[in-house]
């Protein structure tokens, strides 16, 4: 399978809880043993009581979209999906932002707006990496309110 | 943190030979020639430094050995394009303790050519969670912090896009700027779409440049070529490395604590300034710091490039040397800032002079609003 985009890399230790949950669906995010405060990206300690006791949990994979661009071209020879593309900062439902891309959307001002709700689409890049995409909330979800 | 106030000046400063398209100069080549060439402004010898700064590619360490000299200070702190603004607050305190007695502060890079440039950044975590998204240059990541503001404020496309009309007039008054031809907002509106919501217009140049800064204390400022500008205030802050870490996108928290201290250091309010230089890599920076400053009330920052204000002749002058977007901007342009206060404080810059100047304020950020520089620069003490 030849990848559309970059490959995560360095993958370090921290995050191999991370990238092994994608591998397996799921979006997983640290949390602190301590303090229970769920933050991104994955590091050994709570950025916010700084205790070294980190745990995981499932994210809802449900968000909203706090910032976006409209790339024109691509910035990378080894990202292949054809501009122009949304790149995008997800707020996730737990809190924490991520920077993804959005999917199944219009590449559009008009169509793409801050704060509008999303969802994770899991992608596999190839057999061993998958990665955490998002799109338009469907309107059934939408309901239960992200 | 008073004793900081005046305890050192800028007595020399000036760019490499050229500014521009620089294919046959390495970036040490451009270092080097605008180390020289300010020791000279300052009425010194290259023999006379023996404090050296810089942040890039090249470490202190190279750059003394490629001068000759053996410094007895040296700092290489990294942390964006404002590394050097806040390099004059550490050369102030290394002064003031009489750590160095003249030192320099020097860019060289290479940023359009890549002539001498090897590729060495730290990409743990831009690997993992940054590129694979298609991010990398800096528009992928402005961008985010420009639209979430428009989100917020109702900032428009034209208003940014007034930023670089503004900018543009006085480029068109500085014979080093890059581009010296008037633009309107229709301009920057059709100009190539790069990453909405910028197009090409709003995003700074990308060049080759050197440029260095020369301090000393005030008594040796004395036997200086040129009258001092004072270091009346600085401060400088870290907030964050990836827009995702922003507690709030539109607001710089750490150009807030910088000004703040350099503020409270130099005996001054936010809007006690007749001059400002701010880091203009995208049309939205500025404004945005005007806010982060306390200078423009949140989302306010725009209007500061309103109806002449900032323009020649404008009751507030903001970048006057033409900018990152109109001047030069090498990648890490943070030192262009300083040489044009100092240029305006000592009244040499002819026909973008700003008429009886006392105070200048000099603000740029490092990396997406992640590090902040703030300094206060007086003629007067």
């Amino acid at each position: 399978m030849e990848p559309d985009r970059p490959l995560p890399q360095p993958i370090v230790p921290e995050s191999k809880p991370y990238w092994d949950g994608l591998k397996e669906g799921k979006l997983l995010l640290p949390k602190c043993g301590g303090c229970g405060h769920i933050f991104f990206y994955p590091r050994i300690l709570c950025p916010r009581c700084q205790s070294r006791q980190i745990t995981w949990v499932q994210a809802s994979g449900r968000g909203k979209l706090h910032a976006f661009g409209i790339a024109h071209q691509s910035f990378n020879r080894a990202y292949k999906v054809p501009a122009p593309f949304v790149l995008a900062m997800i707020e996730l439902e737990e809190g924490p932002r991520m920077l993804s891309n959005l999917i199944n959307v219009e590449p559009d001002p008009k169509v793409v707006k801050c704060d509008m709700p999303v969802e994770v689409v899991i992608t596999k890049v190839t057999d061993d990496v998958s990665v955490p995409l998002f799109q338009p909330a469907r309107a059934a979800d939408r309901k239960g309110g992200a | 943190m008073k004793a900081l106030s005046n305890a050192a000046c800028i007595v020399g400063v000036d760019e490499s030979d050229e500014i521009g398209i620089l294919p046959q100069k390495s970036q040490l080549a451009l270092h080097l020639e605008a180390v020289t060439n300010a020791v000279k402004d300052a009425g010194l010898k290259v023999a006379d430094v023996d404090g050296i700064f810089t942040a890039g590619q090249h470490s202190p360490a190279l750059l003394g050995e490629a001068l000759g000299i053996t410094p007895r200070y040296v700092d290489g702190t990294s942390v964006g394009g404002c590394s050097f603004m806040i390099m004059v607050e550490h050369a102030t305190a290394a002064l003031h303790h009489g750590l160095c007695d003249v030192a320099v502060i020097s860019h060289g890079e290479s940023g359009r050519s890549g002539a001498g440039v090897t590729r060495s950044r730290d990409t743990a975590l831009t690997g993992q969670f940054e590129i694979p998204y298609g991010f990398g240059a800096a528009p992928t990541n402005f961008c985010m912090i420009t639209t979430r503001h428009m989100h917020e404020y109702g900032t428009t496309l034209e208003q940014w896009a007034q930023v670089a009309v503004s900018t543009r007039a006085w480029a068109c008054l500085n014979p080093k700027a890059q581009y010296r031809k008037p633009i309107t907002i229709q301009d920057v509106l059709s100009s190539r779409p790069v990453v909405y919501p910028f197009n090409l217009l709003n995003i700074c140049l990308v060049t080759d440049a050197g440029a260095a800064v020369v301090l000393t204390r005030p008594d040796r400022a004395r036997d200086c070529a040129k009258k001092p500008v004072y270091v009346r205030g600085m401060g400088e802050a870290t907030a964050h490395v990836s827009v995702t870490q922003m507690k709030n996108l539109t607001f710089s928290e750490s150009t807030r604590l910088s000004g703040a201290r350099a503020f409270a250091m130099a005996g001054v309010g936010p809007r006690d300034f007749g001059h400002i230089m701010l880091y203009d890599a995208f049309t939205s920076g500025p404004p945005i710091m005007l806010e982060s400053l306390g200078i423009a009330k949140p989302g306010e920052g725009v209007t500061f490039f309103e109806n002449g204000r900032s323009t020649p002749g404008g009751s507030l002058p903001i970048n006057t040397n033409g900018g990152g977007l109109s001047y030069t901007h090498s990648g890490m342009y943070g030192i262009f800032p300083i040489l044009e206060a100092t240029r305006q404080l000592r009244g040499e810059c002819g026909p973008r002079q700003v008429p009886n100047l006392r105070l200048s304020l000099v603000n740029g950020m490092g990396g997406m609003l992640s590090a902040a520089g703030t300094l206060v620069l007086s003629n007067e003490r």
